[in-house]
């Protein structure tokens, strides 16, 4: 995937399928380390020991179509080309957390992309779930953005966010506001 | 730079149009596959464009959403589109360009864009 914004769209599709309330994506970049920190963790209903050690294995999926899964793994491969790696905490009925660690220069690290796009896909098409994304930037002085839907949901005041008129508007929120950290740091 | 109180604006311009218009169970249904496959073949893109169109015509008896997949992954990405009282047509390898063509021609007009449904592919 040329996004790891399309990884993060995937991979939170195993969260939503795990009956998950609450959904937080975090991107943590610290330029003065090189290091570029994704965090998806969700309270669904988790995995047992033997499903999370095989769940990066490309030939064992959830799925019922064909026997391959390749969500997680894309983004396992996307987070090894750069010298990462990727973890899978999981406690059956508590949740699970995916974080992937990419080298942030390097050359082979796919770029963030349009974040804005994807939080506006899940938090329309997932009315009854909330999603939280946090972007931030380790420094001297943090730069932090969030978007929490459960704001949106307050300001909305019954209107479903499910509204093509809102989830443009999550969109464009997140992307005119992450844009400049985004290019300032080549996340 | 996109604030909270644009929101604001929007939820009572919202509130209003809601308060005219009829709910109920006769909306046209747009479902784009957007498992594994379907988004890496660029079904994320074909959907925002589905959600800005629907958005920018006003189109208040339609929903847009997404789906899992539905084993052809050789032709996404896939779009089901599901008018009430009618069969599901199945466009496939669609881009955000033919989505202009699609809610004008089917979703507004009624009339199914034939060239490009999965029957119109030839495998």
């Amino acid at each position: 995937m040329r996004e790891l914004s399309l990884n993060i769209l995937d991979i939170a599709e195993n969260s939503v399928k795990a009956g998950a309330k609450l959904v937080r994506v975090t991107v943590e970049a610290v330029p003065a380390e090189d290091s570029l920190v994704l965090t998806v963790c969700d309270d669904g209903s988790g995995m047992d020991a033997e499903m999370a050690a095989r769940a990066a294995d490309p030939f064992s999926t959830t799925r019922t179509t064909r026997k391959v899964g390749l969500g997680l793994p894309y983004l396992k491969m996307n987070a090894g080309m750069t010298g990462g790696s990727m973890e899978i905490e999981s406690e059956a009925g508590k949740g699970t957390k995916v974080t992937a660690t990419f080298v942030l220069g390097h050359i082979d690290r796919v770029p963030l992309g349009d974040m804005g796009q994807t939080m506006a896909l899940l938090a329309g098409a997932n009315p009854e779930m909330d999603f939280v994304y946090e972007l931030c930037v380790r420094g001297a002085e943090d730069e932090d953005f969030i978007l929490d839907t459960r704001d949106i949901k307050r300001i909305l005041d019954g209107v479903p966010v499910s509204e093509p008129d809102v989830m443009t508007y999550i969109a464009s929120y997140v992307n005119e506001n992450t844009r400049g950290l985004l290019e300032k740091y080549k996340i | 730079m996109k604030s909270l109180e644009e929101l604001k604006a929007l939820r009572d311009k919202l509130q209003s149009d809601m308060a005219l218009r009829e709910d109920g169970e006769d909306k046209i249904k747009i479902l784009v596959g957007m498992a594994t496959c379907g988004i890496a073949a660029g079904a994320r893109p074909v959907l925002t464009e589905f959600v800005d169109e629907i958005a920018k015509r006003g189109l208040r008896n339609v929903q847009v959403g997404q789906t899992g997949c539905i084993g052809i992954c050789q032709y996404e990405p896939v779009v089901e589109v599901f008018v009430p009282g009618l069969e599901k047509v199945t466009y496939v390898k669609m881009t955000p360009d033919k989505v202009a063509k699609v809610v004008s021609g089917h979703i507004v007009g009624g009339a199914i864009v034939q060239e490009y449904t999965i029957g119109s592919e030839t495998a």
